[in-house]
C-alpha cells in the first residue's frame, strides 16, 4: 500500500524533521515496515553524503565491527584519493553515516568509487538533501537518527509495506536520483514496465541498489534532468513512458513536484497556503501538523504540479 | 453490551437493530454530552471504532435522533453502518470510508471527505460542503449523495441507484461501470465518463473531456429538468443553465443468461 507525504515552506525554514515524522506516523497502518525521509537543510558550500556500509540484520554477523572500521576506513580513504577533501564524517547509526566534504568534481566517478567498497550504499549527495531510511516506524527512525530538531525548507517522506521486493533498507524509499546532485523521489504504487525501463537506464550507466520497481523513477528523472529538462517537462514526459499506477513526489535543491497517472489509482490528498504544501496519501498526515480547519482536494489524473520553496 | 445499560430506559424501546452491532462486547466511551434528544460528541480523544461504538450507543440505545460530531480530524470510516433515521453532523473532515454502509440517516458534513464516501448507501442523505475523493458515492444504492466541492476520479463506480450531485469538476471515469441511477455533475467532467455504462443517467453542465465506452449522449427531456430543478431546490444549489444527459449505448448489451426473474417474464 505505501504511504508518501512531502511538505515545502515557502520563503522560510521549518522543522521539517518534526513535521514529516509526525506526518508519517500518522501513516503509520499503511506501511510498517520501513521509513525514509528526504531533508532539506540549510545549502552549504560542502557536499553531504549519506551512505550505509551493512544491513540492520547484518549487526551480529562475525567479526562485523571490525568489517564496518575497515569499509568506513576504505571510503574516507578513497574520497581523498578521488580529490574531495573530508570535513567531518560520523556515525549516525550502528551501519549508516553522514560525511561531509569539498569536492568539484563529476558525482558519478565519486559514488561508484564509495560504492565499489564492500556493503556500502550511496543513500544521498547533494549540497542540501539528506536522505534518512531504515527499518521500522516514523517514530522509531526519527528517534535513532536524532531528525527531531532538522530544520529545513522542505521534504519528503515515505512508509512502505513491501509488495515488490524486500524489506529492507536498499528497498526503502525515497530513493536518491544517482547520481543527480540533491534529488530524491517517493512513490506509491506499481511499475509495470519496470524491466524495460531498467534495461534502458543501465544501457546508459546508471546503477541500481535495489530490486525496487520505484527506483526507476528517480534514475529516469534524473537522465531527463541531466539532459536540460525542467523538472516539470521531465514529470509530464514520465506520464506517457512510465506504465502503471502511481503517484510519486519528486524534490530537487528548491522545488517540490507530484505527479498522478492517467487514472489517479493512487491517492493524494493536498494542501495549499500562502506560506507551504502540504501534501499526502491521507487527509490524517495533513491534521497532524495542521491543527486549524483547512481547505483540502485531491489532484486530478494525469496531473502534475511543482513548486518552488 | 454494558454501554447499553442506558439511564434512559424508556428508550430502550426504540427500533432497536442488531445488525448494528459490530461487536456485541465492546464497550462504547460514553463520552457524549446528551441534552434531550440531541447529543454531542467529541472524537478527539477517540479511535475510530470508540467513536463508531458511541455513535451506535447513542443512536440505537438512547434513541438521539441529532448528534454533532466534532473534530473528526478526518479519521477513516466514521458514522458506518448505521440502519436507522437519525440526524448526524459532523463539523470538519473525514478520511476514507466515511459514511459507508448506512441506510437511513441524514449526515451533514461541513468539511472534506476522502475516497470511498457513503459506499454502498442504501437510502438517506449525505452532504458534503466541501471536496470529496475519488470512487466518490460507490456501489451506491439509494438516497441522495451531495458534494457542494469537486470530486476526484470514478465517482459513482458500481453504483446502483440514487443519485450523486457535484457542485464542482469530476474527475476520469466518472459513472464507470454504473447500474442504474443518477449523476449530476455541475462543472467538468473527465476522460471516460460513463465508461461501460449500464444503465442509468449521468447529467453534465459543463465539459466532457472524453466519453468512455458505449456512454452516448441523449436528448433532455422536461423530466430531466424537473427533476433537477427539483433536487437543487432541496439543496439550496444554483444550477447552471443547461445540462447534457449521458446515457448507455446498449451496444455491450450481449449477454447471454437472464436473470431468475427476467426468466419468467420470457417464459
Amino acid at each position: 500500500m505505501c504511504g508518501i507525504a512531502g511538505i515545502i515552506h515557502k520563503g522560510r525554514d521549518g522543522d521539517v524533521g518534526a513535521e514529516m515524522t509526525s506526518m508519517l506516523q500518522a501513516m503509520k497502518h499503511r506501511g510498517p515496515d520501513s521509513t525514509g525521509y528526504a531533508l532539506y537543510g540549510q545549502p552549504s558550500d560542502l557536499l553531504v553524503m549519506r551512505f550505509k556500509l551493512a544491513n540492520p540484520n547484518e549487526t551480529s554477523h562475525f567479526g562485523y565491527e571490525e568489517r564496518l572500521e575497515n569499509s568506513r576506513r576504505e571510503v574516507e580513504e578513497r574520497l581523498n584519493k578521488i580529490g574531495a577533501t573530508v570535513d567531518r564524517m560520523e556515525g549516525e547509526s550502528q551501519y549508516a553515516y553522514r560525511a561531509t566534504f569539498r569536492y568539484e568534481g563529476d558525482l558519478k566517478p565519486l559514488t561508484d568509487y564509495v560504492e565499489d567498497v564492500p556493503g556500502a550504499e550511496v543513500l544521498s549527495l547533494g549540497h542540501s538533501l539528506e536522505i534518512i531510511k531504515d527499518l521500522g516506524d516514523a517514530e522509531t527512525v526519527s528517534e535513532q537518527y536524532r531528525l527531531g530538531d532538522f530544520r529545513g525548507t522542505h521534504a519528503i517522506g515515505h512508509v512502505r509495506m513491501a509488495t515488490e521486493s524486500d524489506v529492507d533498507i536498499a528497498g526503502a524509499h525515497p530513493y536518491w536520483a544517482y547520481p543527480f546532485s540533491d534529488v530524491a523521489v517517493v512513490h506509491n504504487g506499481q511499475l509495470t514496465n519496470y524491466h524495460q525501463w531498467r534495461r534502458r537506464l543501465e544501457q546508459n550507466g546508471h546503477r541500481f541498489q535495489s530490486e525496487c520497481d520505484s527506483e526507476i523513477i528517480a534514475v529516469y528523472i534524473a537522465e531527463r534532468l541531466t539532459d536540460g529538462l525542467s523538472l516539470e517537462t521531465a514529470m509530464k514526459q514520465s506520464l506517457q513512458d512510465l506504465d502503471g499506477v502511481f503517484t510519486y513526489l519528486v524534490v530537487t535543491d528548491d522545488s517540490l513536484g507530484v505527479a498522478k497517472d492517467e487514472m489517479a489509482a493512487k491517492p493524494l490528498v493536498l494542501f495549499e497556503s500562502d506560506d507551504m504544501v502540504a501534501l499526502a496519501s491521507e487527509e490524517m498526515a495533513i491534521r497532524a501538523i495542521i491543527n486549524h480547519e483547512i481547505d483540502t482536494y485531491d489532484p486530478y489524473e494525469s496531473e502534475v504540479l511543482v513548486w518552488s520553496r | 453490551m454494558v454501554a447499553m445499560k442506558s439511564t434512559n430506559q424508556s428508550r430502550r424501546t426504540t427500533a432497536y437493530d442488531v445488525r448494528g452491532l459490530a461487536e456485541p462486547d465492546a464497550e462504547a466511551p460514553n463520552s457524549a454530552i446528551v441534552t434531550g434528544d440531541a447529543a454531542e460528541l467529541d472524537a478527539e480523544p477517540l479511535t475510530t471504532r470508540q467513536v463508531n461504538l458511541e455513535l451506535r450507543r447513542l443512536i440505537y440505545g438512547e434513541g438521539i435522533t441529532e448528534v454533532t460530531l466534532r473534530n473528526p480530524g478526518a479519521k477513516h470510516s466514521l458514522a458506518v453502518g448505521l440502519l436507522i433515521r437519525c440526524r448526524i453532523r459532523i463539523e470538519g473532515s473525514l478520511g476514507y470510508f466515511g459514511c459507508g454502509l448506512i441506510d437511513g440517516p441524514e449526515i451533514h458534513i461541513t468539511g472534506r471527505v476522502g475516497w470511498a464516501v457513503a459506499e454502498n448507501m442504501m437510502a438517506g442523505v449525505v452532504v458534503i460542503d466541501k471536496n470529496a475523493g475519488s470512487l466518490t458515492g460507490a456501489a451506491l444504492r439509494g438516497g441522495d449523495l451531495v458534494i457542494r466541492g469537486q470530486v476526484g476520479a470514478r465517482t459513482g463506480i458500481d453504483q446502483k441507484g440514487g443519485t450523486i450531485i457535484v457542485g464542482g469538476t469530476a474527475g476520469a471515469n466518472t459513472g464507470f461501470m454504473m447500474q442504474r441511477g443518477r449523476q449530476i455533475i455541475c462543472g467538468n467532467a473527465g476522460h471516460g465518463l460513463g465508461d461501460s455504462m449500464y444503465d442509468g443517467a449521468i447529467y453534465v453542465g459543463g465539459t466532457v473531456a472524453s466519453l468512455g465506452v458505449d456512454c452516448v449522449e441523449a436528448e433532455m427531456g422536461p423530466d430531466d429538468e424537473e427533476m433537477i430543478n427539483r433536487k437543487f431546490g432541496i439543496y439550496g444549489m444554483d444550477r447552471p443553465d443547461s445540462f447534457r444527459k449521458f446515457v448507455c449505448g446498449k451496444k455491450l448489451w450481449n449477454y447471454d443468461n437472464l436473470e431468475p426473474h427476467e426468466r419468467k417474464l420470457v417464459l
